[in-house]
């Protein structure tokens, strides 16, 4: 700071004497001190010189905060630009310095008071920028006089003032009602004075989703409208922003807000452009699509969108990012302005890649070749980045455009022969999935994909690479020997590839099994047992019980028929658009996310959603509306555009195992875990030694020899994978799990029906849930959080609902719990606070789980430490409790016992009657000693539990009598 | 980003047991960390303290160096760390052209434009119209241009105190409170020389001490009581090309960005109506808030009260194909050996559609690639340099003179050993035609209303070049 006060030091001696450089050349060591001295001087000059020093020092980040008495001492002054000055001081520094700047508030008052309305208007200003608690009290009466000010700029400054003080004290303001006077002041006389109430309301509304604040009528909304004509540019966007929270009471109505609303859209703030679109857009919804207006308006949208691209490149580009949006909810309006969207060598890039966004969005076979064209000049020019998203362009154009998909190929293929590294990698990136949506078409040009094989060095394109390899394994002679190359360095590859490799040997070998046995046997122990990756590891044994099983449905499932890509990419989930259309011109729009999902804070952002057309026949669509619900019911498989989303996808993308294996390998599962090591495997392994040709009989064989190198990894940490898989199968006995009983009714929860069950499978608590939209609308962002409960149940993961819940649609969810989150002692012991979120709202609600599922799997204790344990806990905490009705016999009741963890260490015979001692665990380590009673032919039994936790006895009690009565 | 995706924002209300806490809501936050995400719980009033809603929280220029060299908070005082994730960016970018206008912090979202070399960076922290900021930041950049002259670091240095004072008075908490010149102008007079030497010897004050007369009408951007003794009012029609040509010669895309500049100079409240002989060409246009929309829309007239001197009375944009003329055409050959480390260039500019008057100030850039060393080349007319570094081949024409058409032609040294370049070269060009508006747009006739005095009126016209591209 020292040097750079210097250099303007210097500055200072070429000349410019005149300016306020000069403020800053007493940067020495005394100069608080200094400045402190030249403050309290008489010479009025001189008073203000310092305040200057002082303020110019403060704009440089720099701390004059001691100063604060000094300067506040100068505060009662007729000179009003020394008053500003120390207004400008006061507004940085009151906040560090409370009780100095109560000193303030008495000029303040008498300044509110004075017969200039700037300087009742500056004060007033000012006194709200103070965030201070002490002096917000004395702000309100001051303030009450200015919002009823005879002159408006007065009331406008104040109405802002509102606003201020709201922030620092809501309560405040709603008890002085202020709120009250605020919407007194949009009808106004003044324009500029609504436009200020209405910013205000909008803001305080913010904080307050539910307050009717702005209470929006037709009486209200014709204030606005005249005061929309007649008020600043600023004053439009807010006042834009305020009607499009209105919803029409008909098209009628909304045809002539949409009247008065267009002509802003000639205006020449860009700002202004965009609220008004947003405003029309909105509206447009509910007019009559056959009415004379409705065409009128679609074609008076256009040329703004267009003008906006002629701006600064900073607006263009939130103008690109908004027209991306307008694009995919109304693709008709501009459809015909592609020439527009073409990119300028010195764009910026963020611009370029909005661009071409766009441009394949609106590529239709009209306008193909020209698109094409173009694309293939960017994929020459210098920014990488560009580049590859050009090429990427070409393939999403082929998929999209199906009468241009041959020229696309022939273009890529000119592209890769230019060699450039990162142009031939993109280029096999898009020819993959050009291969998927045509087949058997394009697979002549595979020769030349193969001869760049060795250049891939990207994830993305190697995985591609191998999965072309794999897929038309049986047209590439020397497919085995491609994809052994890649088993060399098979653990320094990314997920990505070693998945995609991994799938596509399988392929090789369901397809060439004779030749390539052992390379099938080499990939699946290097995913087994090699790989640390769970997702590697599961897809690895899924394959090879698939093969040792049931080499048929390998087949069916492995080389399944494809389903199709859809036509469009990446396109916005419908109800997300509708939602962002409604947040044209934020940031939301800009990031195409909800408000609601990133914006710090803003959890009273409402979800907003476009009014419903005027005929509300939906089957009179308009043909874009209908296909946006016919995404609305099948999603489809979208090719991601960008490099990290395809990373995410690619699994579900391109393999469709992934998919597929599931419901085989649970069948396959009902042979028993023994089936798996005996007759499955060795028979892949029979085929193997005795070196038989015919795979199918191999399978069939007895077992023979097991090598151990096949024995070791499906006996280790493999096993257990399998069982998860098959999501509890394999046990012996399923644990006990109390029939799905309603949580919440349709009727308390917007139309959402939650009924659901707890259940322990596989070592593993799980919350079962069946969720019913019961309402008119699609439900969608479906998320779960609990609160603190007794034994510390949380989500181990996020609720999975991947899908949008149509109206009328179930969907069973299954939710993985642990047992490491926050703890906090419930009433009673086993009830658990909920919320699900969805795109609608938030639900709470409570239920009991049985705290069986709380024990776990290693509960047996020692019979020794049983017998210390049983003696150790005093007699004050045991408690008995009677099972009636229970016809079991004793060891019938203890295993069933032992399906639910509760586990009998010794049985002893009294007298005819039985006593089992047994021992549970929970989660938590607390153990739990019972003494069961059965007496043969009394179907009541007695129950004695011990435990240095006497509150769970009775939660443990009731599960005893659940599991011995289902 | 992780809280976006984890819980969106899911809020509790914790009705415990016991009472304490009864009725408070709870927020959901998970914070990022190095470790991993961890959830904290902040009470609800907390969070609402953080959820102040306002426009622009503060505002940071930035010199090229990458100093901050003023900040100005309109609320709390933001550190100016939060610059970093700037900077972060701005290194990413390359160029200073190339920045994202928008980018996401953890806590804030930065909002910049880069204005005369400087960043004008703006903080918000909720969700606001990023047009609005971009806007009220160009605002700030022209009023900064209106006062100084113009808008570089050392003048806003030199100028602190009246910088200072001028964001207090365009911005109220977020608000624009006062962006018009005019209105802007009499609460804060700009300096000069002239006032400085007097406010020194007398103690005056450049700050207006009155409510500025304009501030609240109807017309915010006029004041009252203004008074020539010539009263004048003079148009610039000035016509932008913008287009693209391909290797061939076709325009692959063209259009017309036109404005219409006025210096406006008449006493008291003059209302003017300025007509066209063909307003049929105009069907997409900008207006200054000052044009009656509803005559323009009926009688496709501009009817305006004018604010004080200059100012853009509209803009257009004409975009049909056909009524945009391409003014030259460009014949070029560059090419590369496939051996020897060289290529040869060849580039003749002749006249196309220019209505029969002359091309002046004819210029064409090149942006070579990386990998041409030097040039050696001879121009039939005017000079060429060849920026080594940034590898950016300039040609100064001047006047395009029909009968001998300029070439340049000549060799280009590649780098040894490198692969020859893959990426074409894009040419633009820049030119001027005085007297011509190439969409073919006139003013007719201009009529003064409500004052009686004789105006001096004039209407320029000029046709420049925009992004004028030739691909090659």
């Amino acid at each position: 700071m020292q040097e750079w006060a210097n250099q303007l030091c210097e500055n200072r001696q070429f000349g410019s004497k005149m300016t306020d450089s000069k403020y800053f050349t007493t940067t020495k060591k005394g100069e608080i001190f200094e400045l402190k001295a030249e403050l309290n001087s008489d010479k009025k000059e001189k008073k203000k010189e310092a305040v200057k020093k002082v303020i110019a020092s403060m704009t440089v980040g720099k701390d004059v905060s001691a100063l604060f008495p000094d300067v506040v001492n100068c505060m009662q002054t007729d000179n009003l630009e020394l008053k500003k000055l120390v207004y400008l001081y006061l507004m940085n520094y009151a906040k560090s310095q409370p009780d100095m700047a109560i000193m303030a508030v008495n000029t303040f008052v008498k300044d509110c008071e004075d017969p200039n309305p700037l300087i009742r208007a500056l004060a007033v200003r000012t006194m709200g920028c103070i965030r201070v608690d002490k002096i917000t009290e004395y702000l309100c009466e001051p303030l009450r006089k200015c919002l009823k000010d005879e002159d408006p700029y007065v009331r406008k400054t104040a109405a802002v003032c509102v606003a201020k003080l709201h922030d620092i004290n809501a309560q405040l303001v709603e008890d002085q009602g202020f709120l009250d006077t605020l919407k007194d002041l949009i009808s106004d006389s003044n324009p500029m004075v609504v436009a200020n109430a209405v910013a205000a309301l909008s803001e305080i509304a913010e904080s307050h989703p539910n307050s009717n604040l702005l209470d929006l009528n037709p009486q209200t909304i014709n204030k606005l409208l005249t005061a929309l004509n007649e008020c600043t540019e600023w004053g439009q966007i807010f006042i834009l922003d305020c009607l499009a929270n209105y919803t029409p009471r008909d098209d009628r109505e909304s045809q002539s807000i949409c009247e008065r609303v267009t002509p802003r859209l000639s205006h020449a703030n860009s700002a202004v452009v965009l609220s008004a679109v947003k405003v029309l857009m909105k509206f447009m919804e509910m007019l009559p699509k056959d009415l004379d207006y409705y065409g009128t308006l679609l074609k008076k949208l256009a040329p703004p969108l267009v003008t906006l691209l002629s701006a600064e490149p900073e607006l263009q580009y939130v103008a690109l990012r908004n027209i991306n949006l307008i694009v995919q909810r109304r693709p008709e309006i501009l459809k015909h302005e592609m020439k527009v969207f073409f990119v300028k060598y010195n764009d910026p890039i963020y611009v370029k890649l909005e661009k071409l966004d766009i441009m394949i969005r609106l590529a239709s076979q009209a306008n193909i070749a020209q698109v094409l064209a173009e694309l293939k000049e960017y994929a020459t020019e210098v920014d990488v980045d560009f580049v590859r998203k050009a090429v990427r362009a070409i393939g999403r154009c082929a998929i999209k455009v199906e009468q241009s998909a041959e020229r696309c190929v022939s273009t890529l293929l000119d592209l890769i022969q230019t060699k450039v590294n990162y142009v031939v990698q993109e280029a096999i990136v898009v020819i993959k999935d050009i291969f998927r949506k045509y087949p058997n078409k394009y697979e002549s040009v595979i020769a030349t994909l193969c001869e760049n094989l060795d250049s891939l060095d990207e994830p993305e394109a190697r995985a591609a690479m191998i999965w072309i390899v794999g897929e038309y394994a049986e047209r590439i002679d020397n497919a085995d020997e491609l994809l052994e190359s890649f088993l060399e360095g098979f653990h320094d590859e990314s997920t990505q590839v070693q998945l995609q490799l991994l799938t596509a040997i399988v392929k090789l070998f369901l397809k060439k099994p004779t030749e390539t046995q052992e390379l099938v046997q080499q990939v699946l122990s290097l995913a087994t047992q090699d790989s640390d990756n769970p997702d590697l590891r599961d897809r690895g044994y899924i394959y090879w019980r698939l093969l040792s099983t049931d080499p048929v449905a390998a087949k069916e499932v492995v080389l399944a028929e494809k389903p199709l890509i859809s036509e469009e990419t990446d396109l916005i989930e419908p109800t997300l658009l509708e939602e962002l259309i409604c947040h044209i011109g934020t940031l939301a729009s800009v990031y195409h996310k909800p408000p609601s999902a990133f914006v710090e804070g803003s959890r009273g952002v409402q979800h907003k959603r476009l009014p419903a057309t005027a005929n509300s026949g939906e089957s009179v669509e308009s043909p874009d509306a209908s296909s946006a619900a016919a995404v609305a019911d099948a999603p489809p498989a979208v090719i991601p555009s960008q490099g990290d989303l395809l990373g995410d996808l690619l699994n579900l993308d391109l393999t469709p195992t992934t998919t597929g294996p599931t419901p085989a390998v649970s069948t396959g599962i009902q042979m028993g875990a023994m089936d798996l090591l005996g007759g499955g495997l060795d028979s892949l392994l029979g085929g193997d030694l005795g070196g038989s040709p015919a795979m199918g009989a191999g399978f069939g064989a007895p077992p023979a020899a097991m090598p151990a190198s096949f024995a070791a990894p499906v006996s280790g940490g493999g096993l257990d994978d399998l069982f998860d898989l098959g999501g509890g199968v394999g046990l012996p006995m399923g644990a006990y799990s109390p029939p799905k009983t309603v949580w919440v009714p349709a009727m308390k929860a917007k139309g959402l029906e939650i009924s659901g069950t707890f259940a322990r499978r596989a070592g593993v608590i799980q919350m079962e849930m069946t969720l019913s939209n019961k309402a008119m609308s699609v439900m969608t962002d479906f998320a779960i959080q609990f609160n603190r409960n007794s034994f510390g149940l949380a989500p181990a993961g996020p609720l999975q609902v991947l899908i949008p819940l149509s109206p009328n649609q179930s969907i069973e969810v299954t939710l993985p719990l642990n047992t490491v989150g926050p703890v906090m002692k419930m009433d009673p012991l086993s009830n658990l606070q909920v919320a699900v979120k969805n795109n609608i709202d938030v639900f709470y609600f409570s239920c009991q789980y049985p705290i069986s599922i709380l024990f776990v799997e290693d509960g047996k204790m020692e019979r020794q430490v049983f017998l210390a344990t049983w003696k150790d806990i005093p007699n004050e905490n045991e408690s008995q409790f009677q099972i009636k009705d229970c016809h079991l016999s004793s060891d019938a009741a203890s295993s069933k016992l032992q399906g639910s963890n509760i586990f009998t260490i010794a049985k002893r015979t009294v007298d005819g009657q039985d006593m089992l001692y047994q021992s549970m665990k929970l989660s938590n380590g607390i153990w739990v000693l019972a003494e069961l009673r059965v007496q043969a032919g009394n179907p009541n039994y007695t129950v004695s539990l011990k435990c240095r936790a006497l509150e769970v006895s009775q939660c443990v009690f009731q599960s005893y009598e659940a599991v011995l009565k289902n | 980003m992780l809280y976006i995706k984890t819980v969106g924002a899911i809020f509790f209300r914790f009705t415990y047991g016991l009472t304490l806490y009864d009725g408070i809501y709870f927020c959901l936050r998970v914070h990022r960390s190095a470790g991993g995400s961890s959830v904290a719980l902040l009470p609800f009033w907390r969070q609402c303290w953080q959820s102040a809603a306002e426009m622009i929280h503060s505002l940071f220029l930035i010199n090229p160096t990458g100093d901050v060299f003023l900040e100005k908070h309109w609320k709390s005082v933001i550190s100016r760390s939060v610059c970093d994730y700037f900077f972060e960016a701005r290194e990413k970018a390359v160029t200073p052209e190339n920045v994202a206008p928008v980018l996401q912090t953890p806590h804030h979202y930065l909002i910049s434009i880069y204005r005369g070399k400087l960043f004008f960076l703006s903080v918000v922290q909720t969700e606001v119209s990023p047009l609005f900021v971009i806007e009220f930041l160009h605002r700030v950049a022209d009023t900064f241009q209106d006062y100084f002259g113009e808008c570089s670091e050392t003048i806003i240095n030199d100028n602190m105190v009246v910088v200072y004072e001028l964001l207090e008075e365009m911005l109220d908490n977020g608000f624009p409170l006062a962006t018009e010149s005019s209105v802007l102008k009499e609460l804060i007079k700009p300096p000069n020389i002239l006032r400085s030497v007097v406010n020194t010897l007398t103690g005056g004050s450049n700050v207006g001490s009155s409510l500025p007369t304009s501030h609240l009408s109807t017309i915010p951007w006029r004041r009252n009581g203004v008074k020539y003794t010539h009263n004048e009012a003079y148009f610039d029609v000035i016509e932008e090309i913008d287009a693209i040509v391909d290797k061939s010669g076709m325009t692959v895309f063209a259009e017309i960005q036109g404005v219409v500049e006025a210096c406006v100079r008449l006493s008291g409240m003059p209302d003017l109506t300025l007509s066209f002989v063909n307003p049929r060409l105009l069907d997409d246009v900008s207006f200054h808030p000052c044009v009656r929309f509803k005559r323009w829309e009926s009688e496709r007239v501009l009817s305006f009260i004018p604010p004080d001197g200059n100012f853009t009375l509209m803009t257009y944009h004409v975009s049909s194909q056909n009524l945009v003329s391409i003014p030259v055409y460009v014949k070029q050959n560059i090419s590369f050996f496939d051996s020897g480390s060289s290529g040869r260039m060849d580039i003749t500019v002749g006249p196309k559609q220019t209505m029969g008057k002359t091309v002046e100030g004819l210029s064409v850039t090149i942006h070579m690639p990386k990998s041409v060393l030097t040039v050696d080349l001879t121009a039939t007319q005017g000079n060429y340099t060849y920026d080594l570094t940034a590898k950016v081949l300039v040609w100064d024409i001047g006047k395009l003179n029909p009968q001998k058409l300029p070439t340049l032609q000549g060799s280009l040294s590649i780098q040894a050993g490198v692969p020859k370049p893959v990426e074409n070269p894009s040419l633009n060009i820049d030119l001027k035609i005085e007297q011509l508006a190439i969409s073919g747009i006139k003013v007719s006739r201009l009529d003064l209303f409500g004052e009686k005095y004789k105006t001096f009126k004039g209407v320029k016209y000029v046709t420049k070049a925009g992004n004028f591209q030739v691909r090659t």
